[in-house]
């Protein structure tokens, strides 16, 4: 199969190239040098990026499906019947599979990671994966409230802490270590939380800080292609801006092992937090961004709030708990075994609301004064800030002090007031664009053949009608918004999949996860104990708790060999 | 040659324990072990082919006849195809791999698609739309909880080893005396075998659930009955539950069909998920449905993630539609709203309420089953069908959401095909003559 | 004003999904293109003038046009789906649906009314000469801000679970309410002939009225008893024992009125 993209504006920072017009040559799912008699694609007066990567998206698996069994007034919302070439489809905050898959891909993304697999229902978020298609696919597999993790740790037993999340990640098919609410979320077992780094975890010998610590550690002893993926604690909390702070502190003495941060602050927005009552407030985008700014081992991503209708899920179970309470809304809690606590709760943005306002304001501020754009990366941590249709409402924001402004002053005052974002004048430029919407994703989960589009990259690009010659996007971002909105092209593995912001071919994407090896006989010993725990604390028997290859479609495995031993 | 599997999943009940043994000699099964007597009686009465349904059927002059499966194929998808608003219904005891197929076969054909839960548990899925769902694996139970109620369940008939297994007898990481750690209370409308195991059973007037929910509702919220009595239970007895559940540390309140199926139905369930939601302002509580078929669940999963809705899903007008009390499977029948029926793995002439058996009998029947039914007698095709969790391989979701894969044991009797290579012959079929 | 008048033809077998019968839908248009409008029999898309005959003349706008249905179309169901002016007038009843999403406009029924009648409407008036199904006045599965404007008046009795999370506007139901009348309702006016039982369970705000006496839930408080009150905007004759409720919830601000003399 073979293809060129002719004379599009090609935007691939990655390797130096900022709106040249030139040629994407395709050849067997692979961008190549050049190929002969191959299809010629027409994108004069277009811009040409890679295919989007998404890093942080409750896509797919338990809680997930929770908020959409629980939401049918959701579903209401967006509904089409089957074409010839797609399946029936529906939701808005919480759509359904078949959705999520064309949805990303009419907007240029080719690349997804949900982002909390819990192991024990490992095999429901590949089931899930399996039914997105479009996509190429990975699961971040929570490990920051594991009885397990934290019991290795507790004892310094940090090389059987390694074997254990390597086993982990390959007996879930998962990708990256993520934790949520390190230590919180075992404590939500008993109703409760942990409120500061050094608060201990009922009946377990630890703390959120020495949890965080080691998973680090695990993850670089383990060289494995992502950081640690952290939900810091206090998710939510007036003035939890300290704790973010003090969390990405313990960055400083962590060494990387590969060329990339080692540690990514998800959903940046919603732990930048200031004031000490809902009434003052505020925000500390400053803050993260000045120590995300002078470190070289911190990447975030915004957590955008968009205002509207949408289901917030995490596996924060005590943080679903408190909001729900504050709302009144019904509230969805899924405690798991031995692992973790997810929860489900609707919630309403509202442009008339103080929070919500100064909520959107500091995803803005924490993008824009994040000096580099290769730190930065957009979400809005799908759908608690917004259902991810929004990113090309959020690609203009970026783009345009002037449509910022507009939102600003239909707002309530605090969002003026308790933050900077009137005063910042920066406006991205579509390189700026590129990195935060595929590149910097790329390179922080260590994808090296996504995110830009050099030989050997794969062949996932995305064409968007829309001439960055001819456009002013601070003036013109409602035709930026448009055309993030539906590409002229979308190309998944050399296959053009969506024209014209319709899905023209239904491609199933490969699922991706890590292999990493470990020393046989620490493995062996590691083994041991998870037995002990699954005859004792688990109520599934150990042989049926792997996720087996059945589940994933076209698997393909990141092998490492860390040299743990 | 005697050979066991180990770890095997036991596909008849909700509580889908994953831990029997199973030996087979010259490939029958020959003994099942740690499964309850429902269980094995499942597992044994799979290699005793004479009481299986083995050769695909078509009535011809009021007779049912063996043909090929091609002819039967041929019939079922003409019958489906040609239907104004088929109804697709059973499904809680196959594989989501089955369900998927299914799914896309109702949406293909512009059909209606309903499960059991229609006459169990579709009133808890209603409730959770209202009130959420304040729930956990059945391993927080077993590791954490010091006190566990059931209320309009019998678990000891309906789920033998969920006892053992989950709620009172396992030793737990917190609960390390197993049962003596524990406190066990019974609600119901009579004293049932669970009830004789309890330490404190509180005795409900028959349909008046609701009512004495409302009454702990508002005890544990701070409030005084100005009533000596509510559903025949004594407002003492009433604040004594009501302080048991504020203060222990684990709660748990597994209900049943006693709950989902007398009067107030999900309002009862709407209740009782606020009540839980009340006591973790004090404690920390959870609730739970014990359900029944081994994939009720997984129905309610998979219909969710692919078309938006748990139960009930109408694709007459190409995308998904839900409204119980239109588009559940009794009402669509009893308002003779369905002119063709698929039937999988189900019995609705044994188990639906006559009017709906009534109007069925008017028209097409398609069923696929293990063993002979009424519902297979009265079909206009019937298509003999391997059991999953012994003969074919699949996914199957436990009473709380956990998801496992089953597991085959023996080969299916010669020429008998699983229920997903069946509904994918019919649905292909379908589109062809759909075009 | 002008008026179009649909004579019912074929009563479809599996039901008839006739949202297109609604004034805005209507307005400006010929016979011909009105018979020519979508409706779904099952999964068969037919046009409407299969099911009706059309004669008459529709407005330019949707308040200048009003439909007459003459006859029985019990099977016929979302007559009215979110119309926002102009009347309909069916000589019979209806099936599900009927005015669900309402905005505006007038709709009179002079038999009965099936299931979810007036389901989340949000403005316009809806008669109803005979009885109601279950859920009159209801808020879609899973919606918690239900009806929230306008009104509907049943003459006869309703189903079960009227005026489910009521948000605003009024529902009356002159004869008798089964269970679970204005369950879950957050504001607004219930009026009811008579109750059944578990009157305004689980209801955080509005008021209900009942003009006889009914069993209320053990979680309601006596707290009143008040002659010819005034509740949300009407007077009513009588002697009222006022409950609060319900005591379930947290911050319940729902008060139920049952006449006692």
């Amino acid at each position: 199969m073979k293809l060129v993209l002719k004379n599009g504006y090609v935007y691939d920072p990655a390797n130096g190239v900022n709106g040249e017009k030139m040629d994407i040559f395709i050849e067997n799912g692979k961008i190549v040098e050049e190929v002969s008699g191959a299809k010629e694609i027409d994108c004069s007066g277009m811009l040409v990026m890679p295919g989007g990567v998404e890093i942080h998206s409750h896509i797919a698996g338990g809680k997930v499906n929770t908020a959409r069994l629980m939401r049918p007034e959701d579903h209401l919302r967006n509904v089409a019947p089957r074409t010839s070439v797609t399946r029936s489809v529906c939701g808005y905050s919480t759509p359904s599979t078949f959705l999520t898959g064309y949805a990303y891909s009419k907007m240029g993304y080719t690349t997804a990671f949900t982002a909390a697999l819990p192991p024990l229902m490992a095999r429901h978020t590949h089931e899930e994966l399996h039914d997105i298609p479009m996509l190429d696919k990975g699961a971040l597999t929570v490990m920051g409230n594991n009885w397990l993790i934290m019991h290795y740790l507790s004892e310094g037993r940090i090389e059987h802490a390694c074997a254990y999340a390597a086993w982990l990640l390959r007996a879930t098919k998962g990708y990256a270590i993520k934790a949520v609410n390190p230590g919180g979320s075992e404590a939500w077992g008993w109703g409760r939380d942990v409120r500061s780094l050094d608060d201990r975890v009922p009946h377990f010998d630890i703390t959120p800080r020495e949890i965080i610590r080691g998973l680090m550690e695990i993850n670089e002893r383990l060289s494995l292609p992502h950081s640690v993926h952290l939900h810091p604690n206090n998710l939510g909390r007036v003035g939890n801006f300290t704790t973010t702070l003090e969390t990405l502190e313990l960055t400083r003495d962590v060494k990387p092992s590969r060329e990339r941060q080692v540690l990514q602050l998800t959903h940046a927005q919603f732990h930048s937090y200031g004031g000490d009552s809902w009434r003052n407030f505020s925000s500390e985008a400053e803050s993260i961004a000045k120590a995300v700014n002078s470190s070289d081992r911190l990447v975030l991503d915004m957590g955008q709030v968009v205002f509207g209708d949408t289901t917030t899920m995490t596996a924060d179970g005590p943080m679903e708990y408190y909001l729900s309470s504050l709302t009144g809304l019904k509230w969805a809690n899924k405690d798991i075994e031995l692992e973790t606590a997810p929860g489900v709760t609707p919630f309403v943005y509202s442009e008339k609301s103080p929070v919500s306002g100064v909520q959107w304001a500091i995803g803005l501020e924490l993008a824009l004064l994040v000096e580099s754009p290769e730190k930065v990366m957009l979400t809005t941590d799908h759908p608690n800030g917004a259902p991810f249709f929004t990113y090309p409402k959020i690609v203009a924001w970026l783009m345009s002090a002037k449509s910022r402004e507009e939102v600003l002053e239909r707002l309530h005052r605090a969002a003026q007031k308790n933050t900077v974002l009137g005063s910042i004048d920066r406006e991205y430029g579509w390189s700026e664009i590129c990195w935060v919407t595929r590149t910097a994703q790329a390179r922080s989960l260590g994808l090296e053949s996504k995110g830009h589009l050099g030989v050997g990259a794969d062949a996932d690009v995305a064409v968007y009608r829309i001439d960055p010659e001819s456009t002013d996007p601070a003036r013109d971002y409602e035709a930026v918004e448009r055309a993030f909105s539906a590409t002229a092209l979308t190309v998944k593995g050399g296959e053009v999949v969506v024209r014209d912001g319709e899905v023209v071919k239904v491609v199933s994407g490969r699922t991706l996860y890590v292999d990493a090896g470990v020393g046989e006989e620490l493995e062996r010993e590691v083994l041991k104990d998870v037995d002990y725990y699954f005859k004792r604390f688990y109520t599934v028997n150990l042989a049926n708790y792997p996720v087996q290859e059945v589940y994933l479609t076209s698997p393909e495995a990141v092998k490492v060999d860390s040299g743990v031993r | 040659m005697r050979v066991t599997h180990r770890d095997v999943v036991c596909s008849f009940c909700g509580t889908l324990c994953d831990d029997i043994e199973v030996d087979v000699e010259d490939g029958r099964i020959a003994e099942v072990r740690h499964a309850c007597r429902i269980g094995t009686t499942k597992f044994l009465s799979a290699s005793r082919h004479e009481h299986r349904l083995l050769k695909p059927m078509v009535r011809e002059n009021g007779r049912l006849k063996e043909v090929s499966l091609e002819e039967a194929v041929e019939r079922a998808a003409e019958i489906l195809a040609g239907a104004q608003r088929p109804l697709l219904y059973g499904w809680s005891s196959t594989s989501c791999e089955a369900q998927s197929v299914g799914i896309e076969l109702a949406e293909v054909l512009g059909g209606v698609i309903d499960n059991t839960s229609t006459v169990c548990h579709g009133p808890s899925t209603i409730a959770v739309h209202e009130a959420g769902f304040i729930s956990c694996t059945l391993g927080e139970v077993k590791n954490r909880a010091d006190l566990v109620i059931y209320w309009g369940a019998n678990p000891m008939h309906a789920h033998p080893r969920h006892l053992s297994r989950y709620s009172i007898y396992p030793r737990g990481y917190f609960r390390e005396r197993g049962h003596q750690d524990r406190t066990l209370v019974v609600v119901d409308v009579r004293r049932t075998d669970t009830a004789r195991l309890a330490q404190k059973f509180v005795r409900v007037q028959p349909g008046r659930d609701y009512e004495l929910i409302s009454a702990l509702r508002a005890v544990v919220n701070g409030r005084k009955l100005p009533m000596d009595e509510v559903a025949g239970v004594s407002r003492e007895d009433i604040e004594e539950l009501a302080e048991m559940m504020k203060s222990c540390s684990f709660g748990v309140l597994f209900f049943g069909m006693g709950l989902t199926q007398s009067p107030g139905r999900h309002r009862n369930i709407d209740n009782a998920i606020c009540l839980v939601r009340d006591l973790n302002t004090y404690t920390k509580f959870v609730i739970m449905p014990m359900r029944g078929h081994y994939n009720v669940v997984g129905f309610s999963e998979v219909l969710s993630w692919q078309a938006g809705f748990p139960f009930a899903v109408d694709f007459s007008k190409g995308y998904a539609w839900y409204n119980p009390g239109e588009t559940t499977a009794n009402d669509v029948l009893q308002r003779g709203e369905c002119d063709a029926m698929l039937v999988v793995a189900s019995d609705p002439v044994s188990n639906f309420p006559k009017p709906s058996v009534e109007n069925m009998l008017k028209m097409p029947i398609v069923a696929i089953d293990v063993h002979p039914t009424p519902t297979t007698m009265v079909a206009d095709v019937v298509i003999p069908a391997a059991i999953a969790g012994i003969e074919v391989e699949g996914t199957a979701y436990r009473m709380d959401v956990v998801p496992l894969r089953l597991r085959k044991v023996v080969e299916p009797p010669e020429g008998v095909l699983s229920d997903v290579e069946v509904l994918q012959r019919i649905l292909e079929r379908v589109k062809e003559i759909k075009g | 004003m002008k008026e179009l008048v649909l004579r019912p033809l074929e009563q479809p077998a599996c039901g008839l999904s006739a949202e297109s019968i609604s004034c805005d839908v209507f307005a400006g248009k010929s016979v011909e293109e009105i018979e020519a409008l979508e409706v779904y029999s099952g999964n068969r898309r037919r046009r409407l003038g299969d099911f009706f005959s059309v004669s008459g003349e529709a407005g330019d706008t949707p308040g200048e046009t009003r439909i007459v249905i003459e006859g029985d179309v019990p099977r016929t169901k979302w007559i009215g789906r979110g119309m926002s002016a102009g009347e309909i007038l069916v000589k019979g009843s209806t099936g599900m649906y009927t005015g669900a999403w309402m905005r505006g406009g007038r709709i009179l029924v002079q038999g009965s009314v099936d299931s979810f009648a007036g389901m989340m409407m949000s403005g316009g008036e809806l008669e109803v000469q005979g009885d109601a199904g279950d859920y009159l006045g209801c808020a879609y599965r899973g919606e918690w801000r239900g009806m929230r404007g306008g009104s509907i008046l049943v003459h006869g009795n309703a189903g079960t679970e009227a005026g489910h999370c009521l948000s605003g506007g009024r529902v009356t139901v002159m004869g008798r309410a089964e269970s679970f009348a204005g369950v879950r309702m957050r504001s607004g006016l219930l009026v009811l002939g008579s109750a059944e039982s578990r009157v305004g369970a689980q209801m955080t705000g509005g008021s209900i009225v009942v003009l006889s006496r009914t069993e209320m839930l053990p979680s309601f408080e006596l707290v009143d008893r008040v002659s010819s009150p005034e509740i949300e905007g009407v007077s009513f004759e009588g002697v009222f024992e006022v409950y609060a409720g319900d005591l379930a919830e947290r911050n319940p601000k729902g008060r139920v009125y049952l006449k006692v003399e």
